[in-house]
C-alpha cells in the first residue's frame, strides 16, 4: 500500500484515529485533548469526529484521568490517556505502580488493565520549568509496565497500534523535540512494530552506540561524522522499548563490535544506560575492547532553557565519547 | 453517659448536631416509615449476614493470634454497614473495597475461604468467583475511588445496567483522590456510590482532627453531588441509602457520596494497639453496649416475631461449621509455590522473567536453606 510522508505527531494522530475508526472500546481522555486537539494537536480533528464521549477532556487531576482510565479498561473500555507532559504524571504515579502495573497480578490474570499512556517527554524544545523531563526509568523499574519510545514516524505509528493491543500498561513516551521537527513515509494501513524489539539503523564494525527518542538523531548525525573524520563505522541501534529491553539486540551487536557507547538524556545515575552496561557485563563481557561510556543528561534537575543544551547530550559530546572508546 | 457519648460523637465530629439518616434506633424501635420497602426475609438475612460476619472476624483475629494467618484489620462493630450496603447491590455490581471490607465482599460474593487465603498470604487471595466483579482490597488509601469512576463511566457507556461502590474511610475522605473522585463522578454523572464507612479513626487520629468539615457528607455538596449521612449502625438506614443511590445511579442521576458513622471495635489491625491513642476499653464498651449493630436489629426482630434464641443458636452453630469448613479449605489449599511469583506479571512473559523463574528453580532444585 502507499505510503504518505508524516511528522510524527501525524503519525501518532493516524495511528489513534485508526483504532478508534476500526474499535469501539478505544477512546481518548486527557487535558485539552478534545475540542483543542492536544497542546500539540496529536488528537486534533478527533473530537469531532468520534464525539465527546470517546474523545474525553477531562479535569486537571492526572491521579483522576489515570485512576478513572484503570476503571474504565477493567471494564473492557480501551483507554488511551493524554498526559499533557511527562513530569506532569506525578500526581498519577501512585495509579500506575501500586494498580494499573500490578492488578493483573494481584487478580492471577482475572483482570487486566489494556492502558496506554501517552506523553511527550524530553528537553530541547524550550520549554518552560518542568516541561522537559526524561524520567522513563521511574517506569522501567517497575515490574508490570512496559515503556515505549519512538524516535521516527514509523516507529511511532506501528509501536502505538501495538500499545493499543497491548493487553498490559504501556507508557509511551514521546520525544516532544522530534513531534515535528522530519516526515517520512508512513504505510497508510495499519501496522504493527512488536513491543521489546530494538533496531539496527545504521551498520558498522568499530563500535555500537545505543540510543533512543530525540538522542537517536544525535547518535546518528555523530556516528556519520566520525565515519567522514575518522573513516570509523559505528552501527546504531534504537532501542525503541526500554522495558522490557531487547537483549538479544544489544548483545548481539557488541559481540559484533566489541565496544558500545549509549547516548541518553536522562540523568545518568542509574539511568537505563546502566541496565543496558550490565546486560553487556552478564552476556558479552569477554567481547569488549574498551570500557562501556555513557553520555547522557547530567545530574541536575532539567536545567532552565536559556542553558538546557549544555545540560543536553550533544553530537560533540557523542563524538568525543566514541573517540574515548576506540582510542581506549 | 451523657459525658462518654459526647466524646464520642466528638471523635466522630458529630458535634453540632449535624442530620443523621435513621431509620432503627439503638432499642430496636423504627422510627422511619419504610412502606414495606424491606421485607420480612431480607430482615432476616440482614441479621444473619451480621451474624456470620462478626462470627467470622472473631475467628480471624484468633487465627491471627495463633499464627494461623498474618496480620488482619478486623471489622467488627461496621456489620450494619458492610452487610447492608453490600445486600443493596445487585450481583454485577462493581465492588472496591479496602483492606476492612471483606465482610462487604462476602456478602456481595466473595468466599469465606478466599478471604482468608489473603491474609494468608497466598497469592490467590484476592481472586473472586468468576464473573463476579470484586475487586482486590486497595491497600493505599483512596486510590479505589476513581476506578469505581472509571467502571461505572464504562457502564454508562456500554449502557449496562450496573453501579459501582467504592469503600473507604473517613481518613481516606483527606485524600487528593476522594476529591479527584467525587469531581470526576459528578461531571460525567457516573453511576458511582462511594460509601465511607466513618469509624471516628484513621488508625489513631480522630476525625475532628482529620479535618475541619463537620461531616463528610457534606462534601458533596462542593460537587453538586448527592450526599447522606446515615446511622451506619442501623442497617436499615444504609440499606435504604445504598438503594436509593443505587436507582439514582440507574436513572443517570448521577453519584452519591454516603457516609455511614459507625466504630470499629478492635484495634487498626492485629499490629495496633488502640489503648495508646483511644481509652479503648471506655469507648469499645459503650459502643458494644449502647450503639451495637447486630443487638439493635435483633431487639426489633425479636419484637416482631421474626428472630428467637432458638434460631440464634442454630445459625450460630450452622455458621460456625461453615467457617470451619471454609477455614479447612484454605488451610488445605495448595500453598502458594514459588515459581507462580513470576506469572501473572504480564499476559505473557519476556525474557527477564523467563530467566529470573529458571534462576529461582535452580535454587529450589538444591534446596531451600533458611
Amino acid at each position: 500500500m502507499m505510503g504518505k510522508s508524516l511528522t510524527m505527531l501525524q503519525a501518532i494522530t493516524e495511528a489513534m484515529d485508526q483504532k478508534l475508526d476500526h474499535d469501539d472500546r478505544v477512546m481518548i481522555m486527557g487535558e485539552d485533548i478534545g475540542v483543542n486537539g492536544g497542546v500539540f494537536r496529536s488528537t486534533e480533528g478527533l473530537h469531532e469526529k468520534y464525539g465527546e464521549n470517546r474523545i474525553v477532556d477531562t479535569p486537571l487531576a492526572e491521579s483522576g484521568i489515570i485512576g478513572s482510565a484503570i476503571g474504565l479498561s477493567l471494564n473492557g473500555m480501551l483507554p488511551i490517556v493524554e498526559i499533557q507532559f511527562l513530569a506532569f504524571i506525578y500526581p498519577g504515579f501512585e495509579q500506575l505502580i501500586s494498580h494499573a502495573a500490578r492488578m493483573r497480578y494481584r487478580t492471577r490474570g482475572q483482570f487486566g488493565v489494556p492502558l496506554v499512556i501517552r506523553t511527550p517527554y524530553g528537553a530541547g524544545i524550550r520549554g518552560p520549568e518542568l516541561h522537559s523531563e526524561s524520567v522513563e526509568a521511574f517506569f522501567a523499574h517497575t515490574p508490570g509496565l512496559k515503556v515505549v519510545a519512538p524516535s521516527n514516524p514509523h516507529d511511532a505509528k506501528g509501536l502505538l497500534i501495538s500499545a493499543i493491543e497491548d493487553p498490559d500498561p504501556v507508557i509511551f513516551l514521546e520525544p516532544t523535540k522530534l513531534y515535528r521537527a522530519f516526515k517520512e513515509d508512513v504505510p497508510e494501513e495499519m501496522y504493527r512494530i512488536p513491543i521489546g524489539q530494538a533496531k539496527v539503523v545504521q551498520e558498522g564494525s568499530d563500535l555500537t552506540i545505543f540510543a533512543w527518542g530525540t538522542m537517536l538523531r544525535e547518535a546518528l548525525n555523530a556516528a556519520r561524522k566520525i565515519e567522514k573524520e575518522k573513516g570509523w563505522k559505528c552501527e546504531v541501534v534504537d532501542l525503541r522499548t526500554l522495558y522490557p529491553l531487547d537483549r538479544d539486540a544489544i548483545v548481539q551487536s557488541i559481540k559484533k563490535t566489541g565496544r558500545a557507547l549509549i547516548v541518553h538524556e536522562a540523568h545518568k545515575t542509574a539511568g537505563l544506560g546502566a541496565e543496558i552496561i550490565s546486560i553487556i557485563n552478564d552476556e558479552a563481557l569477554i567481547y569488549l575492547k574498551a570500557p562501556i561510556k555513557r553520555v547522557t543528561g547530567f545530574d541536575v534537575p532539567v536545567p532552565p532553557f536559556s542553558i538546557e543544551d549544555h545540560y543536553l547530550p550533544t553530537v560533540e559530546r557523542v563524538k568525543q565519547g566514541i573517540v574515548e572508546t576506540i582510542s581506549f | 453517659m451523657e459525658k462518654m457519648e459526647n466524646q464520642i460523637m466528638k471523635a466522630h465530629s458529630i458535634g453540632g448536631d449535624p442530620e443523621m439518616y435513621r431509620v432503627l434506633t439503638p432499642d430496636g424501635e423504627i422510627i422511619e416509615t419504610i412502606d414495606g420497602k424491606i421485607d420480612k426475609s431480607l430482615m432476616v438475612k440482614m441479621y444473619e449476614s451480621m451474624l456470620l460476619l462478626r462470627t467470622f472476624d472473631r475467628k480471624s483475629v484468633n487465627l491471627q493470634r495463633q499464627g494461623r494467618m498474618g496480620t488482619y484489620a478486623p471489622f467488627e462493630g461496621q456489620e450494619a454497614a458492610q452487610v447492608g450496603s453490600a445486600l443493596a447491590l445487585s450481583a454485577g455490581d462493581w465492588m472496591f473495597p479496602t483492606y476492612r471490607d471483606h465482610g462487604a465482599a462476602i456478602i456481595h460474593g466473595q468466599e469465606l475461604y478466599r478471604v482468608f487465603l489473603y491474609w494468608m498470604a497466598h497469592l490467590e487471595g484476592s481472586v473472586c468467583p468468576e464473573g463476579k466483579r470484586i475487586l482486590p482490597p486497595s491497600v493505599p488509601i483512596a486510590t479505589q475511588l476513581v476506578h469505581a469512576v472509571g467502571t461505572a463511566w464504562a457502564s454508562r457507556l456500554k449502557g449496562e445496567e450496573n453501579v459501582s461502590i467504592a469503600y473507604f474511610g473517613d481518613g481516606a475522605t483527606s485524600e487528593g483522590d476522594f476529591h479527584e473522585a467525587l469531581n470526576f463522578a459528578g461531571v460525567y454523572k457516573t453511576p458511582t456510590i462511594f460509601f465511607c464507612q466513618n469509624n471516628g479513626y484513621a488508625i489513631s487520629m480522630p476525625f475532628e482532627k482529620q479535618s475541619a468539615s463537620k461531616t463528610i457528607s457534606q462534601r458533596a455538596s462542593a460537587y453538586d453531588i448527592h450526599g447522606v449521612r446515615v446511622d451506619g449502625n442501623d442497617i436499615f438506614a444504609v440499606w435504604l441509602a445504598v438503594r436509593k443511590a443505587v436507582e439514582r445511579g440507574l436513572k443517570g442521576e448521577g453519584p452519591t457520596l454516603i457516609e455511614a458513622i459507625t466504630f470499629r471495635y478492635g484495634a487498626h489491625t492485629t499490629a495496633d494497639n488502640p489503648n495508646i491513642y483511644r481509652n479503648q476499653n471506655e469507648i469499645s464498651t459503650f459502643w458494644r453496649e449502647n450503639r451495637d449493630p447486630i443487638a439493635r436489629l435483633k431487639r426489633f426482630l425479636e419484637k416482631e416475631g421474626l428472630w428467637n434464641e432458638e434460631q440464634e443458636e442454630k445459625s450460630s452453630k450452622q455458621f460456625n461449621e461453615l467457617i470451619d469448613l471454609h477455614l479447612q479449605k484454605a488451610e488445605a489449599y495448595p500453598k502458594s509455590e514459588p515459581l507462580e511469583m513470576f506469572n501473572h506479571v504480564y499476559a505473557g512473559e519476556s525474557w527477564h522473567l523467563k530467566e529470573q523463574r529458571q534462576e529461582l528453580k535452580q535454587i529450589l532444585k538444591k534446596g531451600v536453606k533458611k
